[in-house]
């Protein structure tokens, strides 16, 4: 019976995948990761919570679940490798999820070319995971281009926040 | 899922019957002629006085033709209407005389007259004759359309086609439709669907939902189907619409890929469009029929855009293999591409005209994007517009304007479809129900 918790958090994470609810695009705090572990009664956070650190919360609060890219580029910063470094441990440890890299541009640029600059970047991220160990057969990549911003100013403040790789958390491998 | 939305105000169309009610005259002057490539500045001025309803029912059609025939031909910028409050002799008789000096007098240069009747079956009769008034004679001949009534914007086109062709002795395009993406809400929540319309923004139907982001549709040279890209299986990939029955198929479905940008081949046959496979984007072509897939080019960069020349043997595309977006230009079935754009800036979304002999494209340089032309060398590059972003241009069937999406800037920002004349005048914007982008501007019907 110890898988069936889980397996319920599949199926709930699985719907949250196949939403197409602008608040996946958001911070995350649509309530992923809800997910009780009955394996975990005893520790001081709330399951779930950012402080339980299998919780897909944590993943996007204290791992950092995206990376930025500065204008027109798809290569990783220090401070992102040093995020999907982090995230590679996280990934490692909670070896049950699957992710889908999400790559953004902001609206500067040609629809389609965003597109790919979008999946450039993604790309650059699941390589740099799975050079880092994680498994490709658990990572996908997907691009919006220009399609789904999350700052909607005009100004660079808000272009630099659009211009992500966001990883995306799915339940899968489980049992 | 695939939505239905039937196109029910497709109308029923036979069309063109000259009328020959009157001799030809010939005539030892040169016809009444707008020459558009001489730089028209001074807009022709013309008198459309409403068409004699030759029946009470064709009252209210005659009226409505009447001011979508003088709304054609303004919109071009090339014609001036000389309002009805001017016009001093009345048309209450297709068959009448043309009181020519009481149209010279206001300096209409051309008429336009014509009638609409009923048939008693529903179906609308629209005939017409255009004059050349000061040589005091018929331009071409009088013809006839019929269309059932939901069609008689269509008629209204019909007429006003004519009568540009024969003032310009050019191909005309009014009675064409546009597929376009129908856009509402906040950028950061923008909700998005396929629809379809008339050239000047009326009878706008929805092909799709917005349950999937849609992008960029195209037509088919016929104007039978309809090419986009959907997000509907979470990931981009080239779909393909008839336009009949407003059903959908994926195109390009294989796992692992993102496909997009595509666009028809001038026999309809061929599709090309962007794949993406890890970090590089190619440009691939697929047979329709066979669903066989080949791949164009090679590069590393990324590869995106692509648009055929207009006898099929060429492919214009962007490409940053230089480093930036650039228009490159090669052979339809792959091969060494030649570089044609080296001016200020970054090129992108290159589309051949259908005349062969331009190449539009979106430019940004310095924070500002604009729409402009080249010839397909790249050569005589003209830039027709600029503003915060102006992406994305389409070419009307006979070559001459260009509509395109203009998005306003800021939290607030919107997207807008607008056209513009290749001489860069006559930027106005395509009135919609909501807002626009991705225009791809169909055939002649």
């Amino acid at each position: 019976m110890t898988y069936f918790p889980k397996a319920a958090l599949l199926v709930a994470a699985l719907g949250l995948a196949a939403c197409t609810s602008p608040d996946r695009f958001g911070d995350g705090q649509g309530g992923a990761g809800a997910g009780l572990d009955t394996n975990a009664p005893t520790t001081s956070y709330a399951p779930g919570s950012a402080d339980d650190p299998a919780s897909v919360a944590h993943f996007q609060q204290r791992v950092g679940d995206r990376v930025l890219f500065l204008v027109d580029q798809s290569s990783l910063t220090a401070e992102g490798r040093a995020t999907l470094d982090r995230q590679a441990q996280w990934l490692t440890v909670n070896s049950d999820y699957l992710a889908v890299i999400e790559g953004h541009a902001d609206e500067q640029g040609t629809r389609q070319y965003n597109l790919a600059l979008g999946a450039r970047r993604a790309n650059a991220v699941m390589e740099y995971l799975v050079s880092k160990g994680v498994p490709s057969s658990r990572l996908k990549f997907v691009s919006y281009g220009k399609e789904r911003p999350l700052e909607i100013c005009s100004a660079e403040a808000c272009y630099a926040k659009n211009r992500r790789a966001v990883t995306i958390l799915s339940a899968g491998l489980t049992g | 899922m695939h939505t239905r939305l039937g196109l029910s105000g497709l109308a029923q169309m036979v069309l063109a019957l000259a009328l020959m009610l009157t001799p030809f005259m010939a005539s030892a002057q040169e016809p009444l002629r707008l020459t558009l490539d001489s730089g028209v500045v001074e807009p022709m001025p013309y008198a459309v006085p409403n068409f004699v309803p030759e029946s009470s029912d064709a009252m209210v059609h005659s009226e409505n033709i009447s001011r979508v025939i003088a709304d054609d031909l303004t919109g071009t910028g090339l014609f001036r209407e000389i309002g009805r409050d001017a016009h001093i002799s009345t048309v209450s008789s297709f068959g009448a005389p043309v009181q020519f000096a009481d149209w010279k007098a206001i300096n209409s240069q051309a008429l336009i007259t014509g009638a609409v009747s009923t048939d008693g079956t529903g179906r609308i009769i629209v005939k017409f004759r255009v004059w050349d008034v000061f040589a005091g004679q018929e331009l071409g001949e009088g013809m006839q359309f019929a269309s059932t009534a939901d069609g008689w914007r269509r008629l209204a086109h019909k007429v006003a086609d004519q009568v540009y062709a024969r003032l310009t002795g050019e191909t005309p395009y009014f009675d064409s439709r546009v597929v376009f993406v129908s856009e509402t809400g906040p950028k950061n929540e923008r909700q998005k669907r396929l629809a379809v319309m008339d050239y000047d923004g009326a009878n706008v139907q929805y092909l799709t939902d917005s349950q999937s982001i849609v992008l960029a549709p195209r037509f088919s040279p016929n104007g039978d189907r309809v090419l986009y890209t959907s997000y509907e299986t979470g990931f981009p990939r080239v779909h393909v619409l008839t336009v009949g029955d407003v059903r959908s198929r994926i195109l390009q479905a294989n796992d692992g890929v993102m496909s997009f940008a595509p666009r028809f081949s001038p026999d309809g046959r061929t599709v090309v469009y962007s794949l993406t496979q890890g970090s590089n984007t190619d440009i691939w072509a697929m047979d329709v029929a066979s669903t066989a897939t080949r791949r164009l080019s090679v590069s590393p960069a990324i590869e995106t855009a692509p648009s055929y020349s207009p006898d099929g043997s060429q492919i214009v595309f962007e490409s940053d293999r230089s480093g930036t977006q650039q228009l490159y230009v090669m052979p339809a079935n792959g091969g060494e591409a030649v570089r044609i754009s080296f001016g200020q800036g970054r090129y992108g979304t290159p589309v051949w005209s259908p005349r062969g002999d331009l190449i539009a494209f979106t430019k940004q340089n310095e924070g500002r994007f604009h729409i402009g032309v080249m010839r397909t060398d790249g050569s005589e590059e003209r830039l027709l517009t600029a503003s915060f972003l102006d992406e994305g241009p389409s070419w009307a069937p006979n070559g001459r304007v260009l509509m395109f999406a203009r998005e306003t800037q800021g939290a607030q920002g919107a997207s807008a479809l607008y056209s513009v004349d290749i001489s860069g005048r006559n930027l106005k914007r395509v009135r919609t129900p909501a807002g626009g982008s991705d225009p791809s501007w169909g055939p002649l019907q």
